[in-house]
């Protein structure tokens, strides 16, 4: 080895352990000092990030409100994921008039986020994908980014392609497979109906109209 | 420090060795036969090789430097979890500072780098260079062994890209800025792809293509001056292993 002196003392098993133990003190303090410098950071542009996919997936001439306020929490009875599920409304006034959230597809490589925003009347606005582990040049096609698969569900509704085109090509539907990645886009196609599915059953709850909460009521006599 | 320089200083530095190593003699790739995990799975473009490679030779720069810096007091018996340490807790702050500061970026690059974790390129020149050499000359081994690394990337990326599916550093504004859209190259309009390509046996295939490339090629160049004083050059002795 390169050191030419090499106190006995380093032969010990105390001093390996000590080493050891130290550095992953040191490492461990790093982590802790990195996650709490930039938590807040990441936390302000996963926000950004939120707003800019609310943004694609509900037209902002749709509604005059913050999306990000007028929230509704789905309890856990309500879906079958174990979380709650925030809805984010678009008001025109009171009026419901488009909703969005977030349904999980199981990719090849993970979960994939996607965010999808459906119409009073059942038709998609818009799905994007908030976040996934895919295969890189195979399966992230499913950003809007890289391919325009992701827009092939504008406009569709559960009625529309019938039951059976809620697949891909390979399956038996409606919407194209990725050469090389077809566990990706099946778990897109399958979260989107899925999302579908739960706006159909919880439609009542969610386009009632909204209440005015005491924030928003002082908010609307300051203007 | 324990550690004496005396055995340190003796031979110069010589960076041009070091430098024709990392890109070519000693690649990490060609040579070494290392990383070929994380080269298999994201060169299905030439764009993503690129980002790979970039990734990579920051975090080789950084570890070789601190590894270097840190051996006097590292015991060989238990370097190895150490050198994983410290790559580890290294990467994993470069993606929370990433995603943090240069968000765009990190939506890009943020797929590779916890690939880079387990390359064992980085860990090999942990062991075999930064362990026994000053921290500058072990900062620009990484660099070199980064760019010779990040050069096969790109040139398997883009063999793979080109073959299955006509295009040339597809999104590459999405890596480097709208300036760099000009890359953007579509060689062969309405081609129907070639799946082979873009699937990781592509991946060995391209490989493979290049490893015979840098035979023949070092072959070529080692028998010419043999050649002149007219001995028979031996066959073995190509990229000869650390």
């Amino acid at each position: 080895m390169n050191t030419v002196a090499n106190p006995t003392y380093r032969q010990r098993v105390g001093y390996q352990a000590g080493l050891l133990g130290g550095f992953s003190l040191v490492a461990a303090a790093l982590l802790v000092m990195g996650d709490i410098a930039t938590r807040d950071a990441i936390v302000e542009r996963k926000a950004e990030d939120l707003l800019a996919s609310l943004a694609q997936v509900i037209p902002p001439a749709m509604h005059d409100n913050d999306l990000l306020a007028n929230t509704l929490s789905l309890g856990p009875d309500a879906t079958e994921a174990d979380g709650t599920l925030t809805i984010y409304r678009a008001l025109q006034g009171l009026e419901v008039k488009a909703v969005a959230f977030e349904v999980t597809g199981q990719g090849y490589a993970g979960p994939i986020r996607v965010l999808l925003g459906i119409g009073v009347d059942g038709r998609i606005l818009g799905a994007r994908v908030l976040g996934h582990a895919e295969t890189p040049g195979l399966g992230d096609k499913i950003e809007v980014a890289r391919n325009d698969w992701i827009l092939s569900f504008d406009g569709r509704s559960l009625k529309d392609p019938a039951p059976d085109g809620w697949a891909v090509k390979k399956d038996g539907g409606l919407y194209d497979q990725f050469s090389g990645a077809t566990i990706t886009p099946r778990a897109v196609v399958k979260a989107v109906k899925g999302g579908l599915e739960l706006f159909e059953a919880r439609r009542d709850t969610l386009t009632a109209n909204a209440v005015v909460t005491e924030a928003a009521a002082i908010d609307d006599q300051q203007q | 420090m324990a550690t004496t320089d005396k055995d340190l200083q003796t031979p110069k530095t010589d960076w041009a060795r070091i430098a024709k190593d990392g890109i070519w003699d000693n690649n990490v790739v060609l040579a070494q036969a290392l990383a070929l995990c994380p080269l298999l799975a994201v060169t299905g473009t030439a764009t993503n090789g690129l980002g790979l490679g970039l990734a990579t030779t920051f975090v080789l720069v950084q570890s070789g430097f601190l590894v270097s810096v840190l051996r006097g007091i590292i015991t060989p018996q238990v370097r190895i979890p150490v050198f994983v340490l410290i790559i580890a807790t290294l990467v994993t702050l470069v993606d929370l500072a990433m995603n943090a500061w240069m968000h765009d970026l990190h939506k890009v690059l943020g797929l590779f780098i916890p690939l880079i974790v387990t390359n064992c390129a980085i860990l090999g020149r942990a062991e075999s260079f930064a362990f026994r050499n000053r921290a500058l000359p072990a900062a620009f081994d990484g660099l070199m062994m980064g760019v010779g690394f990040t050069l096969v990337l790109v040139a398997v990326g883009a063999m793979r890209e080109i073959i299955g599916s006509g295009t040339l550093f597809a999104n590459a504004s999405m890596l480097l800025g709208d300036a760099m859209g000009f890359l953007e190259l579509t060689l062969i309009p309405d081609y129907r792809g070639f799946l082979l390509m873009m699937l990781p046996p592509g991946g060995f295939i391209a490989l493979g293509v290049l490893l015979a490339g840098k035979r023949v090629l070092d072959r070529r160049l080692a028998d010419k001056p043999l050649a002149a004083q007219g001995q028979r050059p031996s066959a073995e002795g190509q990229g000869a292993v650390v």
